[in-house]
C-alpha cells in the first residue's frame, strides 16, 4: 500500500506495476496461524500445515543452517546495494529526483536491519554476520558488482532490479520460517515505490531529448541480462544446474517457486512496460509464444554470472573495500556510544545505592 | 575480530492514539535512548507511529518458551466466563 498512491504521477499505464501490487502480500499477511492445533515438537507437521516455524520451535539443523545463509546474503545485499546507487546522490538531477533517491536508499538500509533480525532469531550473532560478510564468507547478490556509470542507471535500477526483487519476495512473505516472512511483508510494502520510481525516471528520459534517451537505453542495455540472472541458476527441466538447493527448499516452504518460473513471470511482466517506456530490450530472441502463453526469451551468459559472484566483476573489489573500510571507519562511533551508555549505567546504580543507603 | 554485542531491544509501536502498542521488531544499540532513536529510523519512516516503547529483550519474562503448555490450561475448561455460556430467552433485548 505504500507508495501505490504516490501523487504527482503520469499514469503511464493500468494495473499492477509490479508484483508486491497484487493483493499478494496482504494475503500473505493475513495467513491464519493454526499452531494451537499442532504438536509444535513435529517440525514435519508444522510444514505439512503450512504454518510457520518460529524461533524456539524443534527444527532440523540443515533448516537452520540454510536459513541462516539465505536471509544473511539477503540482507548483505540489500546492504552493499546501496553503495551503486549512493554513487548517484549527490549527482541526482534534482531536489526531488535527490529526496526520492535518499528515501530508497535509506530503506533498503531498513531492510537489511530487518533480515539481520531475522537470521539472528537462529542463534547467530549480527557481529558474526557482518564478519562472514567483510570476510567474504558469506556472499551478496552478483548484481550489485556492476557499475553505475550515468543517472539513468538509477532509473533502471529501480525498475529492474527492485522489480526482480519484488518479484523474489513476494513469495517468501509465505516462507515456512516466521521472523523471515514477516520482515518480507514489511520489506514488500516498502519496495513497491523503489520500482515505481525507477519507472518514472526512465519514463522522464524517454520523454526528453535525444541524448537522454539513448542514456536510458544504454542503461537497460547494461541492466537487463544481470537482473535476469539476480533469480539465480536455471533450476527445472533438461538445462537445470545439478546440486542446486530448489528441490529441498520447496520442501521446507522456504521457496515457492523455482528460479525459472520467477524469471518467466518477471519477463511477462517486464516486456510491455518496456514497449510503453519505448525501450528496447537487448535480446533477439525475445518473442511472445502464442502456446506457452509466455515470452520466450534467449539463454543468460551463465559464464558472466559465475565469474561475477566468484569475485571477477567489475566493482566487487570496490563493494568489499568500501564496506569495509566504512565499517572500521565508525567504530568510534559504536565505541563512544558504549562508553556513554557504561557511564550513564554507573550514574544509575550509584543513585540507587544513595537511595537506598538514606 | 568481533565486536562486543550491543544489546538487544525489543520494539513496540503505537500506531495511532486509542491503540495498543504492539510489537513490530527488534533493534540494537547501546542504550534505551539510542535503541529509541533507531526504533524511529527503523519502524516508523512513514508515520506507522505516534509513540515507541523499547524494551531490552534480556529484560522479559516470558510465560513458557513454547507458549503453548499447561500455564494456559486452567482457563480451558471455564467456559462460564463468556457470555454465550448462557441461555436466555431470545426475546429479551439488550442482554
Ligand atoms: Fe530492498
Ligand atoms: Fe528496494
Amino acid at each position: 500500500m505504500y507508495g501505490n498512491d504516490f501523487g504527482d504521477f503520469d499514469d503511464p499505464g493500468a494495473g499492477p506495476l509490479n508484483a508486491a501490487d497484487t493483493g499478494e502480500v496482504e494475503a500473505a499477511a493475513a495467513h491464519a496461524d493454526r499452531r494451537a492445533e499442532l504438536d509444535l515438537s513435529d517440525f514435519d507437521a508444522i510444514i505439512a500445515a503450512d504454518q510457520r516455524i518460529e524461533p524456539r520451535d524443534a527444527m532440523p539443523e540443515e533448516y537452520r543452517q540454510t536459513l541462516i545463509r539465505q536471509i544473511a546474503q539477503h540482507a548483505h545485499s540489500e546492504i552493499i546495494g546501496m553503495q551503486p546507487e549512493g554513487n548517484w546522490l549527490t549527482r541526482a538531477p534534482s531536489l526531488r529526483r535527490k529526496a526520492i533517491l535518499i528515501a530508497k536508499v535509506q530503506d533498503e538500509a531498513g531492510h537489511g536491519l530487518y533480515l539481520y533480525s531475522a537470521a539472528e532469531t537462529l542463534g547467530i550473532t549480527r557481529e558474526e554476520l557482518l564478519d562472514r560478510l567483510h570476510n567474504g564468507k558469506q556472499k551478496y547478490s552478483s548484481i550489485f558488482n556492476y557499475p553505475t556509470l550515468t543517472w539513468a542507471d538509477i532509473g533502471a535500477i529501480g525498475w529492474l532490479v527492485d522489480g526482480a526483487a519484488i518479484m523474489n519476495q513476494v513469495p517468501l512473505c509465505r516462507c515456512s520460517y516466521g521472523p523471515y516472512a514477516r520482515a518480507m511483508i514489511r520489506t514488500c510494502k516498502e519496495e513497491s515505490f523503489h520500482q515505481r520510481q525507477g519507472f518514472e525516471a526512465l519514463w522522464d528520459l524517454m520523454r526528453g531529448t535525444e541524448a537522454q534517451q539513448a542514456m536510458a537505453q544504454d542503461a537497460i542495455n547494461r541492466w537487463w541480462w544481470p537482473a535476469l540472472a539476480m533469480f539465480g541458476p536455471r533450476d527445472t527441466g533438461e538445462h537445470a544446474v545439478k546440486g542446486g538447493h530448489t528441490a529441498q527448499s520447496m520442501a521446507w516452504g522456504i521457496k515457492r517457486f523455482s528460479n525459472d518460473e520467477l524469471r518467466q513471470r518477471f519477463v511477462d511482466m517486464t516486456v510491455p512496460q518496456a514497449e510503453r517506456l519505448g525501450l528496447k530490450l537487448p535480446d533477439p530472441e525475445l518473442k511472445w509464444n502464442e502456446e506457452r502463453g509466455h515470452y520466450d526469451f534467449g539463454e543468460i551468459d551463465w559464464d558472466e554470472f559465475w565469474r561475477v559472484l566468484k569475485g571477477d566483476g567489475a566493482c566487487n573489489a570496490q563493494r568489499m573495500e568500501r564496506r569495509v573500510t566504512s565499517h572500521k571507519q565508525g567504530a568510534w562511533v559504536r565505541d563512544a556510544a558504549a562508553a556513554y551508555a557504561a557511564k550513564s549505567e554507573g550514574r544509575k546504580a550509584a543513585a540507587s545505592n544513595e537511595g537506598s543507603a538514606a | 575480530m568481533t565486536e562486543p554485542t550491543q544489546p538487544l531491544f525489543e520494539v513496540f509501536v503505537r500506531a495511532k492514539r486509542g491503540l495498543s502498542h504492539v510489537h513490530v521488531g527488534s533493534v540494537h544499540a547501546p542504550d534505551a535512548t539510542m535503541a529509541v532513536r533507531n526504533a524511529r529510523d527503523l519502524y516508523t519512516r512513514r508515520q506507522e507511529g505516534v509513540s515507541i516503547w523499547v524494551v531490552e529483550a534480556s529484560d522479559i519474562t516470558a510465560s513458557s518458551p513454547d507458549e503453548k503448555d499447561s500455564f494456559f490450561d486452567p482457563a480451558g475448561d471455564k467456559v462460564y466466563r463468556h457470555p454465550t455460556f448462557y441461555t436466555v430467552p431470545e426475546d429479551v433485548e439488550y442482554l
